[in-house]
Formats: structure tokens, sequence, C-alpha cells
């Protein structure tokens, strides 16, 4: 137990390390804005990972969450002139609330249901951006979204931006580290191994549940408004069902119960995608872009199929294997 | 131990990324998006020929971004843009570049990407095309959402950007100013809804559904509408709205034919419309129904086949150029790019190819008076483009008006037996 | 036109969209009876179905102008041939994807089929590219009047072979011995294996059956509502709400779950909000959900309520 914990300190230390010493490294505020969104992504990965892999509840809807963030940070900061600082923060309480009382009906389901409802959510959270066009913007998009200030400091750059996120990222993960070290965290692998057992032994799986799908939410609103006042317009297709597939995809290469994965699934999925971008041009001709769903659903397929721990412990047990056979 | 090494290995891949990602940071060139239309940049420019009369030497090729939608909702519209702005570059560049201010001839290395009819994506293709690319001007954009969102990234970083999509606030602020580094080429959907107007006066019509696409090219439509309606005395008597990609209409059309409406007036892309003209057919409607430029392309007939027949909308003069009267100042641009299109890929152009055509030119006509200087270029496109004879328009673009086209770029055309036909103003009472 | 001529178009217009529904809820239930999978993927069953029906039926250039293909059998002999494309697609994704996870978590389930369904857009997307494709109606001629509600013939087609396969569904689960099979796996695999029944080839006709009928709604409805590449996920979806509509298990009920659905939809996007017209259907799922929890979560939570998600 020791070992592994100042293990994960030394995980934490060198990521951290890394994200200092990245910016001056890289060529171009492109490459920074590129990892800053790896740092984004890193915050919604994580949290569905603990309602996945440590609570086993199926969330396809969590872009939903991502989009109350940013809609609702947009909203606050533009339309009723709050400091951005506090409505990055409100946002966030906000959406982890909303989260909270989502989650009291809908984790009364289970399975198939579950992944059903949290589909529905998504698509239902899609209609009502685009058609309540006063207060969103609808399909066109909600621009001029202030940029985070704190104090007279103006998060106006690429590279300041970066700093926050990623300070953000590695808070989200350092507190996720904590949750699954914890009671709470012990509790939740005993609900995903057998719901009944750990009812008996009394464990109120519901709240912890729910607990872990406030926190996830909460997450993902962080993400959302910071997406927001990096990006300063948000619209619809930012938040669709299409995207809560490609987290579920990043958490599922990540590692369905790792919390560093996280990290590694978000950049994986995010690098992935620009390399396709870039290249299937050069396999068929004015093919483009959007044919990279195709390997992101075989990936998910392989990867569920024949390594459900993710990629990290699917390649850790070949490791194994081929260490045995030796 | 399994979680030990479990931690190490996620690590190890981690900072491999990462590094690799550094890597290509730092050291390799950024990728030419299309080798084969794109030729790499030479490093040394070709010597001189020892001829009598020099040619002009080779400089440095200028870098000109260029995103479209090639796929999703709105790549209808993407793809001929697509298409279009490939071709133009490769006639450039096979005439050997751009004559530059500096008396060097230069290609065109034209970086593009596809935004999947995505903004965000857009907002990061941009990004890429300013700092990685370093891109002189950018132009594309081919729906609205993903315009509007880059405005102010290529505001910030103060590179022109010329979009392809129509909605009025892709180039109007707020506060009614237009956006410095923002100019656009297709109409607004203003004069689009005038044209409208003027037929269903001739028809003397007073009543009109209006059914539009969800989307910011519908909802911007679907206002410019209720703007003409209020200034001319038209009531909306029904006025709803479909998801893009909808193919069931029925519920709307129902909804319709409980109303008075004398006409319907649609607002979408040839995805959705040309389902909903088909049920509209089918369900027996006896109003006549009137599209508006968002059809402009051979698709529409294609997939609607016999329902097509008799559909009206207005456009610009291209679909019909053939019909056009010879006085028509834009005749002669508009069959070279017939042409030239139909050379390239054994089918006519659309008037959304036509947007991309003029974005192109724009910028090329610009290099060649300033060069790769991007706030000398967009100063050339505010004061200079001037009865600038386009496919879209004639353009006047001042610094009141970043789009420079109206009403009279526009004409009336009706689908007869699977072909657009002209509508001359003096017919609008006869037709269909 | 009144306002009761009205009320019947849209049901007649429900019952034509419903009528899809209903087949793909079919499609369900059937897989999920004899496996205890929803497959995500169902959707694109039709999709596949309908596409390749069309390249059959019609001239249609594939991967970007890179392949003519000018065939134009006669549209019953595509639709055949569409059909069965897709339970080869159907046969397919069962062996490669779903049978070596059947041990697996119903999560990685899930997860696989999400999956599988957004690869399979994707195959589409890439072969057919983005435009709507439409084949013609199956008989020409003008529509039918009744009550003042339009009906195309199309629409006949489509209600009329909706209940053609229902009555053929139902005559094969009960009267021939591969549907008795199925059936017992599906009511007791573990009795069904000790009597000789190969439930994993169950499995595989399941799969098959249902891409067959999933396809079958794609391409009688394509006349009416044309096809696009991403179309998959809502008519999975929305299957999905009609199959938990009827009560997850029965077949029957699926059918009156989607004829439900699509005339709730038809109505509410008519009378109520045409912008919210998608939402509907999953306003009823989240009351149907509720209501029914109401009665059942109180009675606890065993391994046997937790596969079926209650």
């Amino acid at each position: 137990m020791k070992t592994r914990f100042s293990l994960g300190q030394l995980a934490v230390w060198g990521l951290v390390a890394v994200v200092i010493a990245l910016p001056p490294l890289v060529k171009n505020n492109y490459q920074i804005f590129v990892v800053t969104l790896i740092g984004l992504y890193t915050m919604l990965t994580v949290g569905l990972s603990l309602v996945m892999g440590f609570a086993g509840q199926v969330s396809l809807g969590h872009a939903t969450f991502y989009g109350i963030g940013a809609y609702a940070a947009a909203l606050l900061s533009a339309m009723f002139g709050l400091p951005s600082w506090l409505a990055l923060i409100l946002a966030t309480a906000l959406t982890g609330l909303i989260g909270f009382f989502i989650g009291i009906p809908i984790f009364r389901l289970r399975g198939h249901y579950l992944a059903m409802a949290t589909l529905g959510l998504n698509v239902i959270f899609s209609l009502i951006i685009k058609n309540e066009a006063d207060i969103t913007g609808g399909p066109s998009g909600f621009a001029h979204i202030p940029p985070l200030s704190v104090g007279g400091f103006v998060f106006d750059s690429d590279t300041k931006m970066y700093y926050i996120v990623w300070f953000m990222a590695l808070a989200t993960l350092f507190i996720s580290m904590n949750v699954v070290n914890s009671r709470v965290g012990r509790a939740l692998r005993a609900i995903h191994t057998s719901e009944v057992a750990a009812e008996a032994l009394g464990v109120d799986a519901n709240t912890y549940k729910l607990r872990v799908f406030a926190l996830a939410a909460g997450f993902a609103g962080l993400s959302g408004a910071l997406y927001a006042q990096a990006i300063h317009f948000i619209s619809p297709s930012s938040f669709d069902i299409l995207v809560s597939v490609e987290l579920v995809t990043m958490t599922a290469i990540g590692g369905l119960a790792s919390v560093w994965g996280s990290v590694f699934g978000a950049a994986a999925v995010v690098f992935l995608g620009q390399f396709i971008r870039d290249r299937m041009n050069e396999l068929l001709e004015g093919a483009s872009g959007e044919q990279e769903i195709i390997v992101f659903g075989l990936i998910l397929v392989v990867i569920m199929v024949f390594m459900p721990e993710g990629v990290t412990a699917g390649g850790m047990k070949l490791l194994r294997r081929l260490r045995m056979e030796r | 131990m399994k979680l030990k090494l479990n931690i190490l290995l996620t690590g190890v891949m981690l900072a491999a990324l990462i590094l690799s990602a550094c890597g290509t940071a730092t050291t390799s060139a950024p990728l030419p998006t299309e080798p084969p239309a794109a030729p790499p940049p030479t490093e040394a420019p070709a010597a001189p020929p020892p001829t009598a009369v020099p040619a002009p030497a080779e400089g440095e090729p200028y870098v000109v971004g260029a995103f479209f939608s090639t796929t999703g909702p709105v790549s209808s519209l993407g793809e001929p843009e697509w298409g279009t702005v490939a071709m133009l570059t490769e006639h450039v560049n096979g005439d050997g570049g751009i004559l530059g201010p500096d008396g060097l001839m230069h290609k065109i290395d034209l970086r593009k990407y596809d935004d999947q009819s995505d903004a965000t994506k857009a907002v990061e293709i941009v990004k890429k095309l300013i700092e990685e690319d370093k891109a002189v001007a950018i132009i594309g954009g081919s729906g609205s959402p993903a315009s509007i969102a880059v405005i102010e990234t290529v505001t910030n970083a103060e590179v022109p950007f010329i979009s392809v999509a129509s909605s009025s606030v892709i180039v109007t602020a707020a506060d009614g100013s237009q956006n410095h580094w923002v100019f656009k080429t297709p109409q607004q959907n203003y004069p689009v809804a005038q044209v409208q107007a003027d037929w269903m006066k001739a028809h003397g019509i007073t009543k009109l559904a209006s059914l539009g696409v969800n989307n910011a090219f519908g909802k911007d439509s679907m206002a410019a509408m209720q703007r003409v309606a209020q200034e001319e005395g038209f009531e909306i008597v029904w006025e709803g709205t479909f998801e893009p990609r909808d193919t069931d209409f029925s519920a709307q059309l129902t909804a319709i034919q409980g109303t008075d409406a004398e006409v319907l007036i649609v607002h979408a892309t040839p995805g959705e419309g040309a389902p909903l003209t088909v049920q509209f057919r089918d369900m027996g409607f006896e109003i006549p129904i009137v599209h508006n430029h968002g059809i402009g392309n051979q698709s529409f007939i294609n997939t609607a086949a016999d329902a097509a027949q008799g559909v009206l909308f207005p456009i610009g003069k291209l679909l019909v150029v053939d019909q056009l009267p010879d006085s028509d100042p834009q005749k002669a641009t508009l069959k070279t790019y017939q042409d030239e299109f139909i050379a390239a890929f054994g089918k006519k152009p659309s008037t959304f190819g036509g947007h991309a055509w003029d974005a192109f030119m724009m910028v090329k006509e610009a290099l060649e008076h300033v060069g790769p200087d991007s706030a000398a270029i967009r100063d050339y496109l505010e004061t200079n483009i001037v009865n600038w004879v386009g496919i879209s328009g004639v353009f006047n673009v001042t610094a009141d008006d970043h789009t420079g086209i109206g009403k009279e770029s526009l004409v009336l055309v009706e689908i007869d037996e699977g072909t657009w036909a002209y509508v001359d103003p003096s017919n609008y009472a006869d037709t269909p | 036109m009144t306002f009761t001529e009205q009320l019947a178009q849209f049901i007649v217009s429900g019952i034509t969209q419903g009528s899809i529904y209903a087949l793909i809820a079919l499609g369900f239930v059937t897989i999920y009876n004899v496996t205890g999978i929803i497959n995500f993927s169902q959707g694109e069953f039709a999709v596949i179905g309908a596409f390749i029906a069309i390249t059959v039926a019609q001239k249609v250039n594939l991967f970007r102008g890179q392949f003519d293909v000018e065939l134009e059998w006669p549209v019953p002999v595509a639709a055949l041939i569409g059909v069965g494309g897709a339970v080869l697609v159907g046969v397919l994704l069962y062996r490669l994807g779903i049978q070596p996870a059947r041990h697996a978590s119903t999560l990685s389930q899930i997860v696989a089929t999400i999956g599988a369904s957004i690869a399979l857009r994707g195959l589409v997307l890439l072969a057919w590219g983005t435009d709507p494709y439409r084949i013609p109606p199956f008989t020409q001629g003008k529509p039918f009047k009744i009550l003042g509600a339009v009906i195309t013939r199309q629409s006949v087609w489509v209600m009329g072979l909706t209940v053609v396969v229902v009555v053929a569904l139902f005559l094969f689960f009960q009267y021939t011995l591969i549907g008795k099979a199925l059936r017992a796996s599906a009511a007791n695999p573990g009795a069904a294996r000790l009597m000789g029944i190969n439930t994993r080839r169950m499995g595989l006709i399941a799969f098959a059956l249902s891409a067959g009928l999933g396809a079958l709604g794609g391409i009688v409805i394509t006349p009416v509502t044309f096809m696009t590449y991403d179309r998959g996920l809502m008519l999975a979806l929305k299957g999905f709400v009609a199959m938990i509509m009827g009560g997850l298990t029965s077949p029957f009920g699926a059918v009156v779950g989607g004829l439900a659905l699509g005339i709730v939809e038809s109505l509410a996007a008519g009378l109520i909000s045409s912008g919210y017209k998608d939402a509907f259907a999953f306003a009823v799922l989240f009351v149907v959900l509720l209501v029914r929890l109401g009665g059942v979560f109180k009675r606890g939570s065993g391994e046997a309520l937790e596969r079926a998600g209650l």
C-alpha cells in the first residue's frame, strides 16, 4: 500500500514537471492549444473513469455536463456580468449540483437502461441549447465569452490558459486519486464487484454512486467552463452525443478504472484524431476528417472485447504473458 | 505489484506520447495536406534560364489557409468549395505562380483542412493555419457557425479571413459595425428574402408559411424573411423549424396544411430540402413552394427528381449563366468558371463553389499587389474591391460593407424538367 | 384542412414512421431475448441495408467517384439483396465483436456495440458520402385519401410489410424448430444447452434475424424519408425506446411501442414544437422508466433484476 502511494506521487511529480517544462519546448501556440485541449479532456475522462471504472455505471452522456459547465460560465459572465473567475466557480458548482439531482432518478436505473437514459439526456440537452436561441445563441453558437481573469490578471494567451487548465487537470487527478484510495473508493470497488453483497455489508451503494457522479459532473463542468473561457466561443456541436462517445473512447483507451490512464486516453485520442485528419487524404482522395470515427469505433470494440481494463493494463497483461513464455 | 507496474507503464507511455508530440513540434516541418496539389517548396530558387528575356525568378511560396466542411451536415457546400479552391491553386501554380510586388514569381502553398461542419474544429484549424502553417490570409468556413466561431481568432491574430458562408453576423458585429478582419462573399439572406417578396407581390400573395432548418443559416434566413415581411406587409401565418439532416417533415407539413398560407417558403440545404420537397408533393399541397439559395446544388435536382419540378428560388447567376442576357457584366467571368470547373470535375459548378472562387481570387489579387503581408491584404480587400466582377456578384466592398453585393446579384430560378431556368423579373407573375 | 383531418394526418404519418421503430424494436427484442445483449448498433442495420438496396437499384458512385455502379436492378430484387447484405453484416458483427465478448460485463458489451455502431457509420460515410439517397416507391401512383389524410402508396407498403413481418415472425417462433429453440434459449439458456441446443448458434441466428428486420425497415422507409449515413444512432435509440415501452421482452409489445412512439412523436412535433421532435421520444422514455421503476425497485435489486436493468 505504501509503495503504491509513493509511486503515485512520483507519477504526480513527473507529470507536474512535464507540464511545467512543456511550453518553452513547444514550437508554437497551436501545439500549446492542443495540449491544453488534452488537459480539458483529461478532466472529463478522469470523471468518467470514476463513474464507469470504479462505480461501474455506464454514462454515455457525459458531454451534457461538459456543455452545462460551458454554457453556465458563458451565461454568467457574458449575460449577467459576473467576474469570470466567479462564473468559473459557480459553473463548476452548479454542474456538480445538477449532476447530483439528475443522478437521483437516473441512478435508480441499471445497465442498458442507464446507458439509454444518459444518451437520452444528451439528446435532450443538445436540443435545448439548439432551440432556446434567445438564451444560448442556438445553433449559431455563443460568442464573445470573456476570458478568465483573477484580480486583474487576465488569462488571455494560449500559454496562460495552458497553465491554468493543467493546474486544474492535475487537481482533478489528485482529488480522484484520493477518492479512489479512500473509504469511498473501497466502497465503490465493492459495489462494482457485487452491489448486493456490498449493500448487505452496509454500503449504501446509491449514495456513493451519486456522490461520485456529482463529482464527475463537477469536473466536467469545470472543464466546460474553462473551455468556454479559453476559446471564447461555444456551439452545440461541441457537446453532442458523438462527443460523449469520444469521451468514452478516451476512458476506454486509458483503462476504465485507471485514474492516470485518463491522461493517456485523452492524449491518445487527440493525437490519433489529428494524425488521421492529416493523413486520411493520402489514403483516399478527398476523404477526410469525420471518417476518423471508423478507427475510434474499432478501437472501442477491440478494447472492450480483448482488453476491457484498457490499453495500459491490457499491455501489462501481454507483457506478463510474454515474460511467462520466456 | 500489478498496480505498480501499471502506473509505471502509464507513465512511460505518456512520456513517449508527449515526447513524440514535442518531437514533431520542434523538429519536423508541417505536413502539406495534399502533396500532389501543392508541390513542396523548393529551397533554392531556380536559377533564371539563360535567355535573352529572363523570366521572373521564383520566390518563396505564399501560404494561404483554407478550411471547408467536406464532411458533416454542410458537406454539400464544402465539397464544391474545396474542389474549386484546389482547381484554382493548380491553375495558378501551373502558370508558375503569382507575380508578387517584389518582381518574383510565387507559388501558392494552399493549406486546406476539413472542419467536419464543427465550429470548434474550425477554431482549432484556424489556430493551426495561423500558428503552424503561417497562413497570410484564410478563406473558408462553409457553414455559418464555423465562420462565426473563428472571427475572434483571426481578429486577435490579425489575419484577414474571407468567409464563404452567408449569415449576416459573420461580418456585422453586435454594434452594427463591420468586423475589421472578416469579409464574406455570399449574399446576405436579406436580399434573398427581398427577391422572394418581389415574386410574392407579383402573385398577390400576402400570407406565407416559413419553414427553416434549425442552424445558423436557416435561422438567419428566417429572420431575414421576418424583416422583409414586416417591411412589406406580408403575414407569416406559420413558422417552424426542423433539425439539420432531418428527413421526415410530415408533422410540420401537416401543421402547415391546417393554415391558410398561400405559399411555403423553405430555408434549407439540399440535404433536407430535397426530402422536404418530395414529401410536400406527396401530401398533395396546392400552394407553391419557394426555397432559398441554400438548395442551389445539382444534388437537389438529382435527389428530389420529379418533385423538384416547378420549385422556385433566388440565387446567384452562375446556375443560369447560359440563359443570362449578354448585357450582364458577370456573364464572361461566370462562363469561364463554369468551363474550367467542368473540365476539372466533369460536372457543373454550384454557387457554393462560386463563393470560394470569389474568396480565392480576391486573396490572389491582393497578394499580387501587396505581397504576403496580412495587414496590407486586409486593407487592399477593404479599399480595392470595387466594381470587382466575381461569381457571386459585382462586388463593391467598403469599410461599412464587408459583403459588397446585394439584391442585384440575385436572379430567380425555376426548376424545369431537371434543369435550372432563369426567370426574368418581368415574368414573375406568370411563374410557375 | 380541418383539425380532425390534421389529426388523422398526424396519426398516419406517425404510424408510417412508427412501423420502422417497430421493426427495429423487434430486432432489439430478438437479440435481447436470446443473448441478453442490447445491441446499440441496431440502427446501422437499417442504414446499411438501405444503402445496399440503393446501390443495386440505381446508378450510384461509391468512394467519392472511384467506382460507378450501374446495376439498376428492379427494386424488389434490390430490397432482397439489401436485406441479405445486412444479415451478413449482422453475422460478422456477432462473430467478431459480440461472441468473443459474451462473458464481458454489461458495460463492456454496451460500449462495444456503440463502438461497432460508429465504426459502421464511418464505413457507410466512406463509401456513400453525406448526400441523402432515395429509391423509387415500390409502386407508382396517386396517394389515397382517408378521412382527409393523405396516405402515399409507399406508406401502405410500409404498414403492410410490417404486419406481414410480425405475423411471419410469430409463426416462425411458434411453429418452426429453430424458432422453438430460440425461445427455449431465451427462456432458460442452461436448460436449453442441456437439451442439446447450441446457444451460440442461436445467438448467431438472432443477430442475423434482427439485422434482416432492421434492414427491411430501412429499405421500405427510404422512398418516404430518404436515407443518410448518420441516421443509425437515432433509429437505434428510438427503437430501444419502443422496446422499453413494449415491456422489453415482448415482440408484440415492441410493435405496439413502436407505433405508439411514432404517433406520439408526430403529434407532439406537429402540435407542440417541431424543434423538439427528437426530444419527445426520450421524454416518453423517462416517464415510462420512472413509472415502471416505482413498483419494481422497492423489491430490492437482485442479480436477475440487475441484468434486466430494473
